[in-house]
């Protein structure tokens, strides 16, 4: 088999098993579009101040819950699947066949983006019909769709790297969480920053990724400012986690 | 390293092998070759160093010291030619469980460039009629076949399996190893570990056996330890009171039972049993044996059984103790 043709077989692969697992379905793929209802429900007619720019709280959360699935599709999903996979012995089991390395891991990041690309046009469709989400036409599509894919990427290459510090599948759910949940929320992506937020919370939100590339989510959505500097933050952090684990990823269960 | 004849005559070869783990040294200079076609089994106690060097022949860990050559190849540098010739099978390994058997092996085979066909596996391994099962309801021997299919999906010309059939019953340790003759039916090369000294003996033409990280002995199962040319040990109880002839000099062991080694097993036998019937004596547990693939296994391991574990059965363990030591 050609390597192109390797490569979309392993996707689909990477798909059967993907949805024949009703935790990895669930928790990538229900999970950001139960939040949009359940917090679109409770907190839909309040008032979110961007800058001098006030929208409906429940097109924010269109857009907030846009980069919480992308978060969770490539960064979770990615770090639990593989940490899980390493444990079982799989990887190691890969790594004794001919397969290339990065065509196996590459295959499973496409799917993470699939899933990811997946998920914010259902949220989209879902925020357009009921929400007064602005969908994104234009030069704000393009930059929208540039944000999206440096941040799935990015994403999902952190997903990777975190794998070095879980040491096994038991413990992944928790380091998985305790990196990803506390950001989510400082970033402003379950509990919207308004103009009342404590200057450190924003300090800490503008180290991290999650931050910069909720509001290049919201510039889509809510037609807010697109800033290059966002995808240019997102980016790095997506360089750093695959030189990480690149350096650091391990085929076999941590012992 | 030598260049080796590819119609081959020698699949594996291995020189002077070593290994350490910081202070501990897992293998110390191993010696061993494995002929194209043939079925060799590493065996020896937990922690004696099998898997480290099956794992470095695979080329999953390096050496520190000494030459291998598996197919012609080194896996220390050459491991990614290798890997479509050799199918391996891990000492433990899983596979997505989401996944039907089938889909699996399809999974695999599409890694390879020359892959077997997939009924075909499927029959040698004997799971046919779970080809559509998810990985996940499969049994622990049945998920071993599948292992053994995975394996076999790239068509190698070199199996490796690592303990096939650890933890099974004996049902499926039976089915596994059918499933392994079949291989060596295929012409296949199979380099499989096993602290199971009967399934050393079932399925190997030959076994070196390996201890703290050395062979200390190798050769077909029938010959090992001298077993064939070992004399063979008369055993009974001596009613009390009762005196043997001079000729007959039997040394005592445990239990009050005694043993006698004879130069001539026949006319021995003949003589003790003459003596006895004579005297009207009865031999109770009378018994005449060679010593078992396991009576050599542990004298070569040297090492009692309580320490290895549950691959040493009790009746080895106390035949052993009763005897004291081996013959000859
Ligand atoms: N990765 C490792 N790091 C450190 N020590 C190891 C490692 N792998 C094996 N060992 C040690 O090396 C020795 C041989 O182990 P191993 O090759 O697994 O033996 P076997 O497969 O015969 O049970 C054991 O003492 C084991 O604890
Ligand atoms: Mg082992």
């Amino acid at each position: 088999m050609n390597r192109p043709a390797l490569f979309a077989t392993q996707v689909r692969y990477v798909n059967k098993a993907y949805w024949r697992n009703p935790a990895s379905a669930f928790f990538t793929f229900a999970f950001p579009l139960m939040f949009l209802v359940i917090f679109t429900s409770l907190l839909g007619n309040g008032k979110v101040h961007i800058g001098a720019l006030v929208v409906k709280q429940s097109t924010y959360y269109v857009a907030a819950m846009s980069a919480f699935a992308v978060v969770t599709a490539c960064y979770t999903n990615v770090a639990m699947n593989v940490t899980f996979q390493r444990d079982l012995g799989v990887l190691k089991r890969i790594r004794g066949t001919p397969i290339p390395s990065w065509l196996y891991l590459g295959a499973r990041v496409v799917h993470a983006l699939l899933m990811a690309v997946l998920l914010v046009l259902l949220t989209t469709a879902f925020g357009a019909a009921f929400y007064h989400a602005h969908v994104p036409s234009g030069t704000t599509l393009l930059r929208f769709l540039v944000m999206l894919a440096v941040g799935a990427g990015s994403f999902a290459a952190l997903g990777f790297a975190i794998t070095a510090a879980i040491p096994n599948s038991d413990a992944a759910p928790a380091v998985v969480n305790a990196s990803v949940l506390p950001l989510l929320f400082l970033s402003g992506v379950f509990i919207p920053l308004g103009n009342g937020t404590p200057a450190w919370i924003r300090w800490i939100a503008k180290i991290f990724p999650i931050w910069h590339f909720a509001r290049g989510m919201e510039s889509g959505f809510l037609g807010t400012h697109f800033s290059w500097n966002d995808v240019l933050v997102v980016g790095i952090w997506g360089v750093a986690g695959l030189v990480l684990a690149i350096r650091h990823f391990s085929w076999e269960p941590r012992v | 390293m030598a260049v080796m004849d590819r119609s081959g005559s020698t699949a594996v070869e291995v020189r002077g092998l070593t290994k350490a783990y910081g202070e501990l040294t897992a293998v110390a200079g191993i010696d061993f070759e494995i002929r194209s076609g043939e079925i060799f089994a590493l065996l020896g106690p937990n922690g004696a160093g099998k898997t480290t060097t099956i794992e470095i022949l695979e080329g999953y860990r390096q050496r520190d010291g000494g030459e291998v050559s598996v197919l012609g190849l080194d896996p220390g540098t050459q491991a990614e030619r290798l890997r479509s010739r050799i199918g391996i099978v891990l000492q433990s390994t899983g596979v997505d469980r989401y996944l039907t058997v089938a889909e699996t092996i399809a999974m695999y085979s599409a890694y390879y460039p020359h892959p077997r066909r997939r009924d075909e596996i499927l029959e040698l391994v004997g799971l046919e009629a779970k080809r559509d099962s998810r990985v996940l309801k499969l049994s622990g021997g049945q998920q071993r076949r599948l292992d053994v299919a995975i394996a076999l999906s790239g068509d190698p010309d070199l199996l490796f399996l690592d303990e096939p059939t650890t933890g099974f019953d004996p049902s499926a340790r039976r089915e596994a190893w059918e499933v392994v003759k079949n291989l060596a039916g295929l012409g296949k090369t199979v380099l499989l570990t096993t602290h199971y000294m009967d399934e050393a003996q079932y399925l190997a033409d030959r076994v070196a056996v390996i201890a703290g990280g050395r062979i200390v002995e190798s050769g077909p199962p029938a010959t090992l330890g001298g077993r064939d040319t070992a004399r063979a040990v008369i055993r009974f109880r001596l009613p009390p009171g009762a005196v043997l002839p001079a000729d007959l000099a039997v040394s005592p062991v445990a239990d009050g039972m005694v043993e006698l080694v004879p130069e001539t097993l026949t006319a021995t036998l003949h003589r003790l049993t003459g003596w006895a019937l004579e005297q009207g004596i009865e031999l109770e547990d009378l018994s005449m044996a060679r010593p078992t693939l396991e009576d050599v296994y542990l004298e070569l391991t040297g090492a009692p059984g309580a320490h290895h574990g549950e691959h040493i059965s009790q009746e080895a363990d106390r035949r052993r103790r009763r005897r004291g030591s081996l013959v000859p």
